[in-house]
């Protein structure tokens, strides 16, 4: 068994299952959103607003953006871990990777803590 | 009729990098030779070409290399398919270490394939005989079993490229499952132990390159698909 520490779950049936449900989520989520946009006869920012002031809407839309952070982390772990490792980048491949992770780690926290900050402050 | 041949040299004796050599061979009009073929007349002109070669007739799995661009076994991919805009480009299997021209160090594939213990393991007391099969229990092996070990399909799959250190690959997860599904076998538990961190079986991002390649026809996306369902059913 191979170990890793800074893939999400530390295991990888874990980490596959949860990209699978959020993929899901995010699937169900754009459809709503799009046929929301599509079947709303005249758009308005009242109508937007009111639809988002909904309590479910607000625990879907952080559901939809848990899922999206998530996902990415999962994505963003394997891609570093493809490109930014030993073989491709020698000695220092631990700093880059290790780097990168940290950036991705950061920019996905902020967009959570922006996002409820978004959604909760309508 | 004059087939133009390109190959790929390498001798770390000789050579600080490696280079495309061009020959020019004759081949009998009206019939289909095999890459093996022709691999062969290059090697009556010059004799410090070097491959693998062994049954000639695809069970060996000796001669995997990369036949204008898909990997394949020389000695039953005919030229009909291989020569693309008239020429016959053969290089190495991709991702593997070169010893020299066609013939790569394998040492890291089969380092993964010993990995998935691909042997029987049952603690039970055996029979007086031998451990019987239904001829459905058999029939779950058909496609799995087949397997030449000839390294086309892990060395077609850029999850092993990168990771061949770490990611099991097509080929040993094909074998994995083998043994995962045949019903004489008692260690499914600690098998897929083995496979639940993020890289053995998980690095398979689904792209079919194996399937793609496979010279016998066979699917290993299939065999791992299998055992995330096995994973998923122990782990929920």
């Amino acid at each position: 068994m191979v170990t890793n520490i800074t893939s999400l779950s530390r295991t990888g049936l874990r980490d596959w299952l949860v990209q699978r449900v959020s993929a899901v989520v995010l699937a169900v989520y754009t459809v709503f959103i799009v046929g929301w946009l599509l079947y709303t006869e005249t758009l308005s920012f009242e109508l937007w607003h009111a639809l988002f002031e909904q309590t479910w809407m607000r625990i879907f839309s952080l559901m939809a953006l848990v899922s999206l952070v998530s996902h990415a982390w999962i994505g963003m772990w394997t891609i570093f871990g493809d490109y930014l490792n030993e073989r491709a980048l020698g000695k220092k491949a631990l700093t880059v990777r290790f780097l990168s992770q940290a950036l991705c780690g950061i920019v996905l926290f902020v967009y959570i803590a922006w996002g409820v900050q978004i959604l909760w402050g309508l | 009729m004059s087939l133009q041949v390109s190959v790929y040299r390498y001798n770390p004796e000789q050579d600080s990098v490696p280079h495309m050599q061009d020959f020019t061979v004759e081949v009998p009009e009206g019939k289909d030779l095999m890459v093996l073929d022709v691999l062969a007349l290059i090697k009556e002109q010059d004799d410090s070409f070097v491959y693998r070669r062994s049954c000639r007739e695809g069970v060996c799995g000796s001669d995997g290399m990369n036949i204008g661009g898909t990997n394949g076994l020389a000695c039953i991919t005919p030229l009909s398919e291989a020569v693309r805009k008239e020429k016959l480009v053969l290089r190495p299997l991709p991702g593997l270490p070169v010893i020299r021209d066609l013939v790569v160090d394998m040492s890291l594939f089969y380092k993964q394939y010993e990995k998935v213990r691909p042997y029987l393991i049952n603690d039970t007391p055996p029979p007086a005989t031998e451990r019987l099969q239904s001829p459905e229990e058999r029939a779950k092996l058909d496609g799995l079993y087949e397997c030449v070990l000839c390294a086309c399909c892990s060395t077609a799959c850029p999850s092993f490229w990168w990771n061949p250190d770490k990611f099991v690959g097509p080929a040993g997860l094909l074998q994995s499952y083998r043994f995962l599904a045949d019903s004489r076998d008692t260690a499914t538990e600690e098998r897929l132990s083995d496979l639940e961190d993020p890289f053995s079986v998980f690095r398979c991002r689904g792209i079919m390159n194996c399937v793609d390649v496979c010279p016998k026809g066979l699917n290993p996306t299939q065999a791992i698909g299998h055992i995330r369902k096995m994973l998923l059913e122990k782990g929920s």
